[in-house]
């Protein structure tokens, strides 16, 4: 189970909290000018990354209010935990692995 | 490859079965294959079996970060079933379930497929409401299916616990009499044996760390065995699609969650049919060795660490003791987690990719065990063809944008 540290009441239970998806997704401003594929891209498509990933929690068994968590979803170690409206840079090390560019000469 | 029979095994007797041979070969990877397959678990090798079987094409690798069958086909428990709501999963699932029917025979394997019969318990009037919409649906596409009250519920299964004071009454349940169980592990043996033997190259402890891309379609495949070369690439690696796909820069509707089961310590035989609760997260039946294999509900949040929270565990066993109060004294021998990759409509991605030869087949969420042979039949299809068949055209990544999604919440064993 993991412990996740809440910024207002401090370190809980996992089961006290409620997991709601990738965070820093803004609904459009004026969907109706969205295409449909930028559409598709709001509402259905994610990161789902390897690694740290910045996801919201709500304390709902506790203040009940909405925060971010970065966790490691490999390891599922937190890295940071910041309020709504704050922000985080992931750090360099921190950062899923880059694949290398692809070289068209190198062969098999 | 000697085909497995009475007389083999009798002939092997007398050397006391020291002498069976290989059932695939460990090649190192050529250069450059036809077609290079990520991901050596079921849905991998079918694909394989039935790019040489049906299509002719051999010249084949399925590459495998870990061991052949070591991802979700063998961590899942087994359900087979085609008891799906709309038209384009009933059917392909059911195509499924005919292939199961004639698998051990057609892979001269035994898979040991055994169609004891699966029950879906409805435990409020909304159950009832869309379980009997589910049961007529499945008949006018030719699925069996039975709507069966609860003291019909009760005779199938004498173990239920159907009292009015249950904690989650049972109101009823739907029936699938063809759906079973199969041997999770001899699948993946069977179609690696079938697919070796036909000439397909299965590398294992080879992971795939990069995509090589020239003008928009695929050429190879970078991994820690070396660079293949290949015309068509074929993703079928479940939890971690997106990973590989993000090499790609392919984004995908998909996120993994951690999927957990566990097994009791064996017992005799208590349940002989499949029992699954939509509602409650519990699905159970009992294997060959007596252990009861259930399954719990997915973890919230994205993961990659093929283990799960306890409170999910403890979640599922609160709902099994209330439905089956015989377990309360059988003991937790083991529990695991696997990555599943769920898609929002809980209907997988199989098709094309935004790279030209490049193929997806992912979103399989808490159940893509019992559509194994006919993801690989449609898979091979849809490599050989460069198109899709006509049962997976609708579960293509356009879906998303076109909006026609098939929604089958009501149908998956586990919500998410």
């Amino acid at each position: 189970m993991l412990r996740i540290e809440c910024p207002f009441c401090g370190e809980r239970d996992e089961i006290e909290f409620h997991y709601g998806g990738e965070a820093h997704i803004a609904r459009p401003h004026d969907p109706d000018s969205l295409t449909d594929e930028e559409w598709a891209e709001y509402v259905f498509l994610r990161t789902n990354v390897k690694g740290a990933h910045k996801e919201r929690w709500v304390h709902s068994d506790g203040c009940r209010k909405w925060f971010n968590v970065v966790r490691d979803t490999a390891t599922n170690e937190i890295i940071a935990v910041y309020k709504t409206g704050e922000t985080y840079e992931i750090p360099e090390d921190r950062k899923p692995r880059q694949v290398p560019p692809c070289d068209k000469k190198e062969g098999a | 490859m000697s085909r497995y029979s009475i007389f083999s095994l009798a002939r092997n007797a007398m050397s006391w079965h020291q002498n069976w041979p290989r059932q695939w070969r460990s090649p190192d990877p050529k250069p450059e294959y036809d077609v290079v397959i990520i991901g050596a678990g079921g849905h991998g090798l079918a694909t394989a079996y039935y790019l040489a079987k049906n299509h002719g094409i051999t010249n084949v690798a399925v590459i495998e970060k870990g061991w052949l069958g070591g991802g979700n086909t063998g961590r899942n428990t087994t359900i087979i079933r085609s008891n799906y709501l709309w038209d384009e999963a009933g059917l392909f699932y059911e195509h499924a379930m005919k292939l199961w029917e004639t698998m051990s025979q057609d892979l001269n394997y035994n898979v040991m497929f055994s169609q004891r019969g699966v029950l879906n318990l409805a435990h409020n009037l909304g159950d009832v409401r869309e379980s009997v919409r589910r049961v007529n649906a499945n008949k006018l596409n030719g699925i069996d299916a039975e709507w069966l009250n609860a003291e019909e519920v009760k005779e199938f299964c004498p173990i239920v616990n159907i009292s009015k004071n249950s904690r989650y009454p049972v109101l009823g349940a739907t029936l699938q009499r063809r759906g079973g169980t199969a041997r999770h592990d001899a699948v993946a043996w069977g179609y690696a044996r079938g697919a070796d033997e036909m000439g397909v190259d299965i590398i294992q402890n080879c992971e795939v760390q990069g995509l090589d891309i020239e003008n928009g379609q695929i050429t190879g495949v970078r991994t820690t065995r070396g660079n293949i070369k290949a015309k068509k690439v074929a993703m079928a690696c479940a939890g971690h699609t997106s990973v590989v796909a993000d090499m790609a820069g392919i984004r995908l509707p998909i996120e993994s969650h951690p999927l957990q089961a566990l097994v009791s310590e064996p017992l005799k035989p208590v349940i002989d049919c499949v029992v699954m609760s939509n509602a409650v997260h519990v699905y159970v039946s009992q294997s060959d060795k007596g252990e009861l294999v259930m399954g719990a509900g997915i973890d919230a949040y994205v993961g990659y660490s093929q283990r799960g929270s306890l409170h999910v565990i403890e979640d599922q066993l609160a709902s099994a003791m209330e439905l089956f109060p015989l377990f309360s004294r059988a003991r937790l021998m083991r529990s695991w987690g696997g990555i599943v990759d769920t898609c929002p409509d809980a209907s997988p991605v199989v098709g094309k990719t935004p790279v030209k030869n490049l193929y997806v087949n992912a979103g399989w969420g808490t159940g893509g065990f019992k559509a194994t042979p006919g993801s690989g039949w449609v898979y091979a299809h849809t490599i050989a063809k460069d198109e899709p068949h006509e049962l997976n055209a609708p579960f293509s990544i356009d879906r998303f944008i076109t909006g026609a999604l098939i929604d089958e919440h009501g149908a998956a064993g586990v919500a998410h």
